[in-house]
């Protein structure tokens, strides 16, 4: 069983060493650039993802990730100090972040490499083995990531190809982590299998990722963002804008707008072009033909079943119980719902579950600020859409529905360690210790609750020590000169 | 059960209505705290005397001066801790603003356990409410008097409208654990932690489980075995060895153990006396039944006693107990032992000790007394435990810098001062653009082009070293 391998692998303990994750991570690297044409003509297949679509939005991302994590690693995993009470001043007082053992890393399939990869990087960089299920509905490059072996420590990170059954069997099993990226039904039952084994869970979910469009903002610019943010990968992004919120009064020139950058973007005809891609199966593509019944259609509306082609979508004045407002779209068709304003746009998006991210197209910071503050969410974005997952030093995740835990950059390495609280004590100073023993006294307790709770910076006291002595110096080389110069004084006057 | 459907849609009512977030709402009610506590010292120290028979220094130290400590620790700290964090970021979103915001989660779920019931109820809830969430608190009910103070005080000085004490034992426990919560945080046992953490995945829950263990402790290397046998009775008998943290059995050599033994009772009558069952400073068991299942273990441990053994269930008194000759499968090492029991195993070589250590589950501590730091740093180094302690034992849980949690199963998260803020907190990722260059976002806009791609892998690389080029 991989499982069994990786652990033994790991208990080896030949993942710790710092040159060990490095070089597995550039490995890593030389696998994702060595098979790029593989996978591209995987993810042409999957999902009808461009080349260049597939470097912009997949390998980039894991690219700059891997080399994060190789520069950084020392740093990350390096003990951090914490501040110290008067017991423990003479103490090391620390925290360790160490690796967990073995993480599961269950990846979806509309980023199949990023999703999958972006955990796997952190969990190499803390130290882990790894198992990886990629999701069997981007199987094509599912296989081409069977070869990670190829390149990397083959005992100690699997990958395990299959559908539900061989993801179920692996559930069952008992792993130090499990990362999953996906939907929240299926969320659930992760967490609910993790629960036996007492295994902590991070949950990259989704939900529906509502877009607020002010009447004060540059709605040519916002339409052309979230033009490219919703249709990018036909829709199918856990962070794609799912709908929008307006004020009637802008509806028109909106979808007027969004005509135009869709024609911009993807030509009059969007099945024939490369940069369009497709949905990813036949049961996806017939779920969202249906979600289109009951709304008006203001842009598209066409499919094609034989290709899963979905043409850019767009649907005017959609009613809140409309069948495209009762689930994540995940697809490229964008509801407009009109609102009276702002105050109506957050009771609506805070009577729903908390979504992913919250988008905000506006001029005025004040309203913006004011969204943030009265609602909730994974993350927000104001006046564009998805580029904040490109920013590693931003924690990537949701809350509520949408998900628990959060990872890129650095947050993927400390979400894939035990961060172990160090106390170094040594057994001299004993008569230190003397208070807190029994039999207990009132002297006691008064000198125990000094030395033992109040917490000291040992930086600050060094610095009063310093500015003292710095005083006391001072003090005296002001009583040299004065007395130098009240001795020239009276030499000069006698 | 209507009566908690009620407190707990107030609750979300109040939380929704946003009392809970201001930065002073939150450090009214932590200081309302403060006054809780420094008022009722009296009553809450006579309550935990009541249900443990906590001596009144034990009970200062680790119950009423924690919540203190970690009370100013949090209203000192808050401001800085609730400011947002300005991140790095690329050459793409240079001019933008990025930030994380700590923003509460809503209502939180605070079930206590019984052996520290009053700090295990409120530092947990400190963390709470300086995150800004309102919360429900569900004390143990077998610190019984301990759980009605609570109930009584609470409500008298913090909010009703965002805080409310929920008494009961496990049925209600399990009913309240049908509802869905925005956070739950559990102190008590394995068993109970999976189905808290079963509930929990019903609603896609995030939880927090402080469970428990058997904490090793190596004794290796030269030391200095009288300060060691010290360090380690304090450790162990505190509270009558009722902690999640105290050391639960001991390994050592052969050698270590004949020297250690007497060191052991010399330290016990320095701090019990000659009759522990007399001494005020000596704890009691909380329960019969408790009491019961320590006796059952002892009576079926084929160890051999050279340290105390006598036992009172009628008193729940268990002297403080020693054995050697324990073997690895012996009743004692079966569960956590949670009482005045001491268990030394003898193994020869440290190497042996740390793979008898790592074949078992990992614990929530982990100790080491020698005088060699080689020692040291091979045990820290070669094992894996929620916080790790050498020459004494617990002391590392009254630091507020250091998280305070468990790994495997011992638990999952962690708490006391910033951790604990951390844990009640949602980090949002905010990021606020403006209209301008959009020139350079055309590179990202399909048709895709090789050129374009080139230009926004140099602009969103991550900064190597020495390269802070800011161009734009």
């Amino acid at each position: 069983l991989q499982l069994e391998v990786a652990r033994s692998a790991f208990l080896t303990g030949r993942s710790r060493p710092f040159h060990y994750r490095i070089q597995q991570l550039q490995s890593l690297r030389r696998f994702v650039l060595e098979r790029k044409s593989d996978f591209a003509a995987a993810l042409q297949k999957d999902l009808g993802k461009s080349e260049h679509g597939m470097e912009l939005f997949e390998l980039l991302g894991v690219e700059r990730e891997i080399m994060l994590a190789i520069d950084e690693l020392p740093k990350w995993a390096a003990p951090k100090p914490v501040e110290k009470n008067l017991l423990t001043i003479m103490d090391e007082v620390y925290v360790q972040p160490e690796p967990l053992g073995v993480v599961l890393i269950i990846g979806a399939w509309n980023y199949p490499l990023a999703v999958t990869l972006q955990p796997l990087i952190g969990a190499i960089a803390a130290g882990n083995a790894a198992v990886i299920k990629p999701s069997e509905l981007s199987s094509h490059t599912a296989k081409v990531m069977e070869d990670l072996s190829l390149y990397l420590d083959k005992e100690m990170y699997h990958v395990v190809t299959g559908g539900v059954t061989e993801s179920q069997e692996l559930l069952k099993q008992r792993f130090d982590h499990i990362f999953y990226t996906g939907n929240s039904m299926v969320g659930k039952l992760v967490m609910q299998a993790a629960s036996c084994h007492l295994t902590p869970v991070t949950l990259e979910l989704g939900g529906k990722s509502p877009c607020y469009i002010d009447k004060d903002c540059d709605i040519t610019i916002a339409c052309r963002r979230i033009t490219w943010g919703k249709y990018l990968n036909c829709g199918q992004t856990c962070i794609a804008p799912d709908y929008i919120l307006c004020e009637p009064s802008i509806q028109d020139r909106l979808l007027e707008e969004i005509r135009k950058s869709i024609k911009e973007f993807y030509t009059d005809d969007p099945k024939s072009f490369t940069d369009y891609g497709r949905i990813v199966n036949q049961r996806h593509f017939q779920r969202l033909m249906a979600l289109l019944k009951g709304s008006t259609v203001a842009i598209g509306g066409n499919g094609d079943e034989s290709e899963r082609y979905i043409e850019p979508t767009v649907l005017r004045d959609v009613n809140p119980e409309a069948k495209v407002m009762q689930e994540e779209i995940f697809g490229p068709i964008l509801p407009v719902l009109t609102v009276s304003g702002a105050d109506e746009a957050i009771s609506f998006i805070n009577s729903r579950e908390k979504p992913l991210v919250l988008y905000i197209f506006s001029s005025n910071k004040k309203l913006i600020k004011r969204m943030i503050e009265e609602t909730s969410s994974g993350g927000v974005l104001a006046n564009d859409c998805l580029v904040h997952s490109t920013v590693s030093a931003l924690p990537f995740g949701g809350v509520g529905n949408s998900g628990m835990g959060s990872y890129h950059g650095k947050y993927t390495f400390d979400q894939l360690s035990h961060l172990r609280s160090c106390l170094i004590r040594k057994l001299a100073t004993e008569k230190a210790n003397m208070m807190r023993y029994p039999p207990h006294t009132f002297e006691k307790i008064r000198w125990a609750r000094i030395v033992l709770l109040n917490q000291v910076n040992v930086g600050r006291l060094w610095r009063v020590v310093l500015v003292t002595l710095l005083g006391i110096l001072a003090a005296f080389v002001v009583q040299v000169r004065l007395s130098t110069n009240t001795q020239s004084h009276l030499e000069r006057s006698t | 059960m209507d009566g908690q459907q009620a407190v707990i849609d107030r609750l979300r009512a109040s939380f929704r209505s946003g009392i809970s977030l201001p930065e002073q709402f939150r450090l009214g009610q932590l200081k309302a705290l403060l006054t809780l506590v420094t008022d009722n010292e009296q009553q809450i120290l006579e309550a935990l005397q009541k249900d443990l028979a906590k001596p009144k220094f034990e009970a200062i130290l680790s119950e009423v001066d924690m919540v203190i400590n970690e009370l100013s620790y949090t209203i000192s700290h808050l401001k800085s801790w609730m400011a947002p964090e300005y991140v790095e970021k690329n050459l793409a979103t240079k001019l933008d603003d990025c930030f994380v915001r700590r923003e509460p989660l809503g209502v939180v779920l605070i079930i206590g356990a019984w052996n520290y019931p009053f700090q295990l109820i409120l530092l947990p809830l400190i963390g709470t409410i300086a995150a800004g969430n309102c919360a429900i608190v569900k004390p143990s009910e077998i610190s019984v008097t301990t759980g009605k103070l609570l109930a009584d005080l609470i409500p008298k000085y913090l909010s009703q409208e965002c805080y409310a004490v929920i008494c009961g034992g496990i049925e209600e426990t399990k009913k309240l654990l049908e509802n869905r919560f925005d956070h739950i945080f559990y102190t008590g046992s394995q068993a109970v932690g999976r189905s808290v953490l079963q509930a929990a995945a019903v609603h896609l829950t995030p939880v927090t489980l402080e469970l428990g263990g058997k904490c090793p402790c190596l004794m290796y290397g030269k030391l200095d075995i009288q300060a060691a046998a010290k360090r380690l009775v304090w450790a162990k008998f505190f509270n009558a060895g009722q902690s999640c943290v105290a050391p639960d059995y001991v390994l050592c050599n052969r050698q270590t153990c004949e020297a250690l033994v007497p060191a052991l009772r010399q330290a016990l009558e320095a701090f019990y006396g000659q009759r522990p069952r007399e001494c005020d400073d000596m704890g009691r068991i909380v329960s019969q039944k408790h009491c019961a299942r320590l006796v059952s273990l002892l009576e079926r441990s084929t160890g051999k006693v050279v340290i105390g053994g006598e036992t009172d269930k009628e008193e729940k008194y268990i002297a403080p107990t020693v054995l050697v000759d324990v073997k690895e499968t012996d009743a004692l090492m079966e569960e956590e032992i949670f009482g005045p029991i001491l268990p030394i195993i003898s193994i020869d070589t440290l190497a042996d000790a740390i793979s008898f250590v790592n074949a078992r589950e990992k614990p929530l501590a982990l100790y080491v007394f020698s005088d060699e730091s080689k020692v040291v740093h091979t045990v820290l180094e070669q094992t894996s435990s929620g916080g790790f302690c050498s020459n004494d034992g617990i002391v590392h849980m009254c630091l507020p810098g250091l998280p305070f949690g468990g790994v495997g199963n011992s638990g999952m998260g962690s708490y006391h001062g910033r951790w604990g803020f951390e844990t009640f907190s949602h980090r949002r990722a905010c990021m606020l653009r403006g209209w301008g260059l959009e020139r350079v976002n055309v590179l990202r806009y399909p048709p895709y082009t090789e050129s374009n791609l080139g230009w926004l892998r140099w602009a969103t690389g991550a900064r190597r070293q020495g390269w802070g080029c800011s161009v734009m």
